[in-house]
C-alpha cells in the first residue's frame, strides 16, 4: 500500500503518522531552529531573559467529561507545555471556533471553567478571538490557546534533549491513562458507567518547587496524545542513548487497567492531561521525587526507569515477569479526539 | 480478586518457568491458534523465557488476518455508496483492500463508524431510518453470538435498515487444515474465548485424528505458562487429550445459549481463509436473507490476490515466522501495512514488530 495522500484521523493521534506529517509537510516549509528543536514550547530571547512560547488546539468530544471539560483542558494543556519547557506560565490567549446553533449556556459553562482553571494556575488570559462557522462546519466548539512564560534561569535547555546522559533517572508524576479512559467513558461507548476521572490539571504548582530548588532536571514532557510510549520514543529518537523502563514501577489505576484489559487498549498509549515525564540526574532524583510526592498532582509519582548507553534510539521495557520488549510509537489512531 | 495481578504474579510465573525448563526434554512445536495468545506471549515477553526445545508458531486465529481483501473491497464499496453506513469493530478500519482501507475511504467521504458492539449499530440504525446500516460481522465463535443477537433484535423490531455482512468463521476446520497442509504441530494452545462459547468437545476430533495435544488457555501470563506445562506433560506421557486450563471461563459444554443463537440465526457455509483457501463449512451466513448484506446488496466475492511478496498466508499457516518475510519491517510496518497480519493488534506480524525481543 502506498503512502496515503489524504489526511486520516490517525494523523492526529500523536503517534508515528503525525510525526511523519510534521516532518514531511510542516518541517519542509517552516524552517526555523526553534521549531526544529520540536520542544513543547519555543525558547526565545526577550528583554535580557528568556521566554517560552507555545500554542495548542483543543477539539475534544464530548465537551464535558468526568474531571474536566474542553475549557479546563485548553488552559491546563497550554500551561503544561510551558511547564515542560522549564518556564513559569504567565499569559494565555484564547481563540474560539464556535458552531452555529451551540447553546450560549454551554459556551458560558466552558468559559467559566477556563476562568477557574486560569486562576488556579495563576495565569492571565489576556487576549482572544471568536469565530462562528455554519452548522456542521465544526463540531460544537474548538478552542486554541497560546501561552507565554518566563524561563526559569538555568533551565533554558530543558526542551532540547542535549542534557540527557546515561545514568539519569526517568520519573513519572502519576498514573497513566485516566484522561483517555474518562473521555471514552463520557462518549457512552463503553456500555457501562465508569468512575474514572480525567487527570486534567495544571502542573506548575507541582514542578515550580523542583525548579526553585535548582535541582538537576534535564528534560520534561507531558505525555498527552500518544501516551507515555510515544513520549519515550520521541526522547530517544536519533539519540546515542536508550531508555530502560520497568513495567511494575509505572502507576496505573486498577479501574483504568480493567477497562484496558476489557477493550484491548494499552495504558502506555492512552492520553494523559495532568502528568509530567521528567529526566533528572541520579543524585537529585530522590529529592525531585519527594517534592513531587508532596503535591496533590504528584502523590503517585515514581521513578520508572533509567537512561542507558546501550540500545541507542530504543526504549526497552522490562516486563513484570522479567522478560524484555521494545516500546514503539503508536502507529495510527487509538482513540479519536481525546484533547 | 481483581483477575489481573493475580494472574501476573512474578513468583508463580518463575516457578512455572522453572518446571517447564526441567520437564521440556524434547523438541516440540506448539501453535497458539488465537491472535490474543500471540499478543500476550509477546507483550509479556514470555517467548524469551521458554527453553529452546519449545518452538512457538502463530496460528490462523486473528479474524482480521484471515479475512479476504475482497471482503474489505466490498465493505469499502458499500461505505462509499449513497445511503449506506458501514459499522465495524475498530481493528478492521486499517486493513488494506485492493485500493483503499476503510479509514482511507472515510477520508474520501465514505460513511464508516467504529463501534464496540453490533447493538450500537442497531441503535444508530434505529435513530437514522433514512440510511441502510451494515455491520461488518467479523470474528470466530466468540463474536458470532453478538451478531446473532443483533439480527434477532432487528428482526423482532421489524427493522429494514440493518443487516450483517458476515465474515464469521469457525475455528476447528482451520486447525485441521493446518495439519493437513503438512505443517508440523505437536500441540495447540486452543483459543480461550472461542471455547467459552463452544466448550471443549469440538477439539476431540483433532486429538483423535492427529494425536495433537490440546490445552484451552486463558490470556494471562500464568494461564499461558501453565498451559505450556500441561502440553509438555501430555506429550511426555504420550497421552494427547483436550484439557481446559482456562477453567474460570471455559466449561466443557460451553455456553449453550450462545451456541443455540448461532444455530438459530446462521447457516454454516464454505469460507475463504488467507493462507488456507476455501474450507468447507468453516463460515457462517445469516439464514434470513433480509439481514444478509451479501444477499441484500448482491455482493460478489471474488478473491483478489495478496500483494506481491506478502507472506501473510504462510505466516497464518505457521510455515514462516513474520521475520522471514522480506517485506517485514522494511516496507511493511504498522503505519503502512502491506498485509493484514501487520494491521491487527492481534496479528502475528504486528506482535513481532511491536514487541520484538531484544
Amino acid at each position: 500500500m502506498q503512502t496515503p495522500d489524504k489526511i486520516l484521523l490517525g494523523h492526529g493521534s500523536g503517534g508515528k503518522l503525525m510525526h511523519d506529517l510534521i516532518e514531511n509537510i510542516f518541517g519542509k516549509y517552516f524552517i526555523d531552529n526553534e521549531l526544529a528543536s520540536k520542544g513543547d514550547a519555543a525558547i526565545l530571547p526577550f528583554n535580557k531573559g528568556l521566554m517560552a512560547f507555545t500554542t495548542d488546539a483543543f477539539v475534544v468530544q464530548p465537551l464535558f467529561f468526568n474531571g474536566g471539560d474542553i475549557g479546563k483542558l485548553a488552559v491546563c494543556g497550554t500551561v503544561n507545555d510551558l511547564v515542560a519547557a522549564g518556564a513559569e506560565p504567565l499569559f494565555l490567549s484564547a481563540s474560539f471556533i464556535i458552531e452555529e446553533g451551540l447553546e450560549i449556556a454551554i459556551l458560558e459553562k466552558v468559559v467559566a471553567s477556563m476562568a477557574v482553571a486560569a486562576a488556579e494556575a495563576g495565569v492571565r488570559i489576556v487576549c482572544g478571538d471568536t469565530k462562528v462557522v455554519g452548522k456542521s462546519q465544526c463540531d460544537k466548539l474548538f478552542i486554541t490557546t497560546s501561552g507565554v512564560g518566563k524561563v526559569n534561569p538555568g533551565y533554558q535547555e530543558i526542551v532540547s534533549r542535549i542534557m540527557i546522559s546515561p545514568g539519569d533517572f526517568v520519573l513519572l508524576s502519576g498514573s497513566l491513562g485516566d484522561h483517555g479512559m474518562a473521555v471514552l467513558a463520557a462518549r457512552n461507548e463503553l456500555g457501562f458507567a465508569s468512575s474514572v476521572k480525567s487527570d486534567c490539571a495544571s502542573l506548575n504548582k507541582m514542578i515550580q518547587p523542583v525548579l526553585d530548588k535548582g535541582l538537576n532536571v534535564k528534560f520534561m514532557r507531558d505525555p498527552t496524545r500518544g501516551g507515555l510510549a510515544s513520549a519515550l520514543c520521541e526522547i530517544v529518537q536519533g539519540q546515542p542513548f536508550g531508555l530502560v523502563i520497568e513495567e511494575d514501577k509505572i502507576p496505573v489505576h486498577v479501574s483504568v487497567m480493567g477497562m484496558c484489559e476489557l477493550y484491548g487498549y494499552d495504558p502506555l498509549y492512552l492520553a494523559n492531561e495532568g502528568k509530567m515525564l521528567i529526566i533528572a540526574s541520579e543524585n537529585h532524583s530522590d529529592e525531585v521525587l519527594s517534592i513531587l510526592q508532596q503535591t496533590g498532582e504528584g502523590k503517585e509519582a515514581n521513578i520508572i526507569g533509567r537512561v542507558i548507553d546501550q540500545y541507542p534510539g530504543k526504549v526497552l521495557l522490562k516486563t513484570k515477569l522479567g522478560g524484555n520488549r521494545y516500546i514503539t510509537m503508536l502507529a495510527g489512531e487509538q482513540l479519536p479526539r481525546i484533547c | 480478586m481483581k483477575f489481573i495481578d493475580e494472574f501476573r504474579n512474578p513468583g508463580l510465573c518463575d516457578s512455572l518457568i522453572t518446571r517447564i525448563h526441567r520437564e521440556a526434554d524434547r523438541n516440540i512445536t506448539v501453535m497458539e491458534v488465537c491472535g490474543g495468545h500471540t499478543l500476550a506471549l509477546h507483550r509479556f515477553g514470555i517467548a524469551a523465557l521458554l527453553p529452546p526445545t519449545i518452538e512457538l508458531l502463530s496460528g490462523p486465529g486473528c479474524p482480521v488476518c484471515v479475512t479476504s481483501r475482497g471482503y474489505i473491497d466490498n465493505a469499502v464499496a458499500l461505505a462509499l455508496s449513497s445511503g449506506i453506513v458501514v459499522c465495524t469493530y475498530g481493528d478492521l478500519i486499517r486493513v488494506p483492500g485492493s485500493a483503499l482501507t476503510l479509514e482511507q475511504a472515510r477520508a474520501e467521504g465514505a460513511r464508516v463508524k467504529v463501534v464496540h458492539s453490533p447493538m450500537q449499530c442497531i441503535e444508530l440504525a434505529n435513530k437514522d431510518p433514512g440510511y441502510q446500516y451494515v455491520f461488518l460481522g467479523i470474528g470466530f465463535e466468540t463474536t458470532a453470538p453478538a451478531s446473532a443477537v443483533a439480527i434477532k433484535t432487528a428482526s423482532a423490531m421489524k427493522m429494514d435498515n440493518f443487516c450483517v455482512y458476515s465474515a464469521h468463521k469457525l475455528m476447528p476446520p482451520a486447525m485441521a487444515a493446518i495439519i493437513n497442509a503438512g505443517v508440523r504441530v505437536d500441540a495447540y494452545i486452543c483459543p480461550g474465548h472461542v471455547s467459552t462459547i463452544t466448550g471443549s468437545a469440538m477439539f476431540y476430533p483433532l486429538v483423535e485424528k492427529y494425536k495433537v495435544a490440546c490445552v484451552i488457555s486463558g490470556f494471562e501470563p500464568l494461564d499461558l505458562l501453565l498451559s505450556i506445562l500441561m502440553i509438555v506433560r501430555q506429550i511426555k506421557e504420550k497421552k494427547p487429550s483436550v484439557e481446559i486450563q482456562y477453567t474460570r471461563a471455559v466449561k466443557p459444554h460451553g455456553n449453550q445459549k450462545a451456541q443455540q443463537l448461532i444455530q438459530e440465526v446462521f447457516n454454516p457455509c464454505d469460507a475463504w481463509w488467507r493462507g488456507l483457501g476455501i474450507l468447507p463449512k468453516s463460515g457462517l451466513t445469516p439464514r434470513n436473507a433480509k439481514f444478509d448484506a451479501e444477499a441484500k446488496f448482491s455482493l460478489s466475492t471474488g478473491e483478489p490476490a495478496d500483494p506481491p511478496g506478502c507472506r501473510c498466508g504462510d505466516v497464518l499457516k505457521g510455515i514462516v515466522k513474520p521475520v522471514d518475510c522480506k517485506l517485514f519491517s522494511t516496507i511493511c510496518n504498522p503505519v503502512h501495512p502491506v498485509g493484514a497480519c501487520m494491521v491487527s493488534s492481534e496479528g502475528a506480524c504486528q506482535s513481532y514488530y511491536r514487541y520484538a525481543n531484544s
